[in-house]
């Protein structure tokens, strides 16, 4: 059988340019930038566990294996340290490697091969080799997902050098994330979130990249800068309405990519609004909140007067009775209350009454 | 005997089966990972146990907590986020512990507690007590590193540990053969140095007795021993339902292992007044169980930030 790699490129790259706007599913963009970029580069593979089982990881890997078969796309055993070190291999040898995990708990099995490996081989061998690897993972939440099930650990990666870290939150920012975290020749860790994958938005036919250390503004405004990293974007957004509701404008941004962070447009947006609000489908300590509030902070500072506040996963474990779930994690309308006591210097006790338009997603199992 | 194992077949099976009725009134919300078919692997190992023996187990864990004698109040609880549950609402369905009854845990995260068990076994050897450690996981899990560092930690060791595997056949939708290039799990372990034997997952009565046999090795000191049990799962990995129509399976597959269901097979073997006592009894207190759930209050906002630390003194490692 000859190997899939001899076979002839086919799909030229197409321009990103403005199309008839079609919309996409966040998982439909997904499984079109992996189908793109495989038809692109025979050197791309998709694996991990069940990513060619009947649901196809929530429908992300669905057809690529009917398409370009069982040597480029597979379900592996049950060993994330191990595959992961394949993985790092494939790359080594030129392959271009998507690892894909259902949790992004399941990551910490991997992390010497992730950190001591991957994000260190380029720099410890004096750029003799460079390792072109993708890690797709998922965030869960709701529904009892809990404690082992619910982590967003990206926060960990950003703090290692050598690896670069992604979380879209669009459909059209997760296809061309996926598509240029696949041609970087570096390790990207490209974070998605489980209630992330019912948005859908325009999303263009062709194939396009969203280039590392791009950050997007996705609501106008001068009152206060809202930053909202992954699935808190969608919260954001939602918090930003209620915001309006009381004549307040917030300014909202996507940061996208998290390593390398565009903290330009972080910092230009707070130098106009003087409040910086950054929340995180996380914890804080030691989080992507935090390091952003800091950057931003070591840039401002004696610039112009600053009010901050982080705002993530309650300091705790995530407990799976709704009872508890429910309070774990920020929502629009907790936003909504903390941005208000930052434009207004103090707390006002304020918490908008939900509005139905505005209801978070809920999520239904069982899983 | 016939009537005890009959009994703890018929409990968990009824149980399971109202969980899963129950589910679509959206009560439990949280994942279900059913035992419903293998509930004699969990019986007929647990039943060789005494109470101070300990097990740990994974996600697919309703079996295992009741045939260890953990608490069906607590556990219905459990799954219905009430701060009765076992864990107060925190952990769920895939986290069960009972350690009053030996249950010491389990794990979303597959693999993970075959070393504690290890751990917990070396910990026993070191008090010198003759009590054992069951570790419990799926076929799955013996391809984690995990599982075979800990077969060596064991053996070197010598530990007072018995490792069960549960081979369903399945790692959610993908069968052994297409993980594993050679589907023999207890040459694995052999390879090791541990003595290792498959067994009937269906035989409940073949699993105590030589459970018991084996446990008397493990006591007393003879190092660790490995099970594999062949068993099947009848319904879905996750949920409530049936999962054949997604064509990774063939329903014919079930059909055997239904026919040989121990569940059936001692009921008609018990008389026809015991086996209703029983199954009145069962029923009963699974009703109880379920309406305790549903009385118990959800825990008060408060409880979000305490048990992050243990602040008391450690109640368990004193005893
Ligand atoms: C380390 C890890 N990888 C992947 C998963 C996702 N996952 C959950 S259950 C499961 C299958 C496990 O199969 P097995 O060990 O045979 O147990 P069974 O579910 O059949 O009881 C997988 C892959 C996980 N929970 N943990
Ligand atoms: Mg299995």
């Amino acid at each position: 059988m000859p190997s899939p790699l001899v076979k002839a490129r086919s799909t030229p790259v197409r321009d990103a340019r403005p199309v008839a706007e079609r919309t996409l599913s966040y998982v439909d963009a997904v499984r079109e930038a992996a189908d793109q970029e495989m038809s692109r580069d025979p050197a791309v593979l998709v694996f991990g566990l069940d990513v060619d089982d009947p649901k196809a990881i929530q429908g992300t890997t669905r057809g690529l294996l009917e398409k370009y078969g069982p040597e480029r796309v597979f379900g592996t055993p049950l060993s994330e340290d191990a595959m992961t070190g394949a993985a790092i291999g494939m790359a080594l040898a030129g392959l271009r490697p998507v690892h894909v995990h259902i949790r992004m708990d399941f990551l910490l099995l991997a992390m010497n091969q992730l950190v001591n490996v991957a994000a260190k081989s380029r720099y410890m061998y004096g750029g003799r080799v460079h390792v072109p690897l993708v890690v797709r993972s998922m965030i869960g939440k709701s529904w009892g997902q809990g404690a082992q099930h619910s982590q967003g650990l990206h926060g960990m990666f950003m703090h290692v050098p050598g690896i670069k870290v992604v979380a879209p939150s669009t459909p059209y920012d997760a296809k061309g994330c996926l598509a240029a975290a696949v041609r970087d020749n570096n390790p990207v860790l490209y974070v998605e979130h489980r209630l992330l994958h019912f948005q859908k938005g325009p999303v263009p036919e062709s194939a396009y990249t969203v280039e590392p250390g791009t950050a997007r503004i996705t609501a106008v405004g001068e009152d206060v800068t809202i930053v909202g990293i992954s699935y808190m974007q969608v919260e954001c957004l939602r918090a930003a309405k209620y915001l309006e509701d009381v004549g307040i404008q917030a300014e909202v941004i996507d940061p996208i990519w998290l390593s390398p962070l565009d903290v330009d447009t972080i910092a230009n947006s707070v130098e106009r609004t003087g409040r910086l609000l950054v929340v995180d489908t996380a914890w804080t300590n030691c989080g992507a909140a935090a390091e952003i509030v800091a950057r931003v902070a070591e840039r401002l500072q004696g610039v112009r007067d600053l009010r901050l506040k982080r705002m993530g996963f309650a300091p705790t474990t995530c407990p799976t009775t709704p009872a508890l779930e429910d309070l774990f994690y920020p929502t629009a309308r907790t936003i909504a209350s903390a941005a208000r006591d930052l434009v207004e210097d103090g707390p006002t006790g304020w918490v908008p009454v939900e509005r139905p338009d505005l209801q978070s997603i809920e999520f239904k199992g069982p899983f | 005997m016939r009537a005890r194992l009959f009994r703890a077949l018929y409990r968990i099976r009824r149980l399971e089966e109202e969980v899963a009725r129950v589910y679509a009134s959206d009560r439990i919300k949280s994942p279900v990972h059913l035992s419903i078919g293998q509930e004699a692997v969990s019986v007929g190992v647990c039943t060789a146990l005494r109470p101070d023996d300990i097990v740990f187990g994974t996600y697919r864990g309703h079996a295992l907590y009741l045939a260890k004698g953990g608490d069906l109040n607590a556990m219905v609880a459990e799954l219905f986020g009430k701060a009765t549950g076992c864990t107060m609402g925190k952990g769920g369905s895939m986290h069960l512990i009972d350690p009053e009854a030996g249950v010491m845990g389990m794990s979303a995260v597959v693999g993970t507690t075959i070393a504690n068990a290890a751990g917990y076994a070396y910990a026993l050897k070191l008090r010198r007590s003759d009590s054992v450690v069951v570790s419990f996981f799926g076929d799955g899990a013996t391809e984690e590193g995990v599982f075979t560092e800990t077969l060596n930690f064991a053996v070197l060791k010598h530990l007072p540990v018995l490792f069960v595997c549960e081979n369903n056949g399945y790692a959610i939708h993908t069968h052994q053969t297409r993980r594993q290039g050679r589907a023999d799990i207890c040459a694995k372990a052999e390879a090791f140095g541990i003595p290792a034997e498959r067994l009937d997952g269906n035989d409940v009565f073949g699993l105590l007795t030589r459970t018991q046999e084996v446990l008397k090795s493990v006591r007393a000191g003879g190092g660790p021993w490995f099970l594999e049990v062949s068993t099947y799962r009848w319904r879905e990995h996750v949920g409530p339902g049936r999962d054949f129509q997604l064509g990774f399976r063939a329903e014919a597959e079930c059909e055997p292992w239904i026919a040989a269901d121990p569940v059936t097979r001692l009921a008609s073997e018990l008389s026809v007044g015991e086996r209703a006592a029983i199954e009145a009894e069962v029923e009963e207190e699974i009703a109880a169980a379920f309406a305790f759930a549903e009385a118990s209050p959800f825990p008060a906002p408060g409880e979000l930030m305490t048990d992050i630390f243990q602040e008391e003194p450690d109640a368990l490692a004193a005893r």
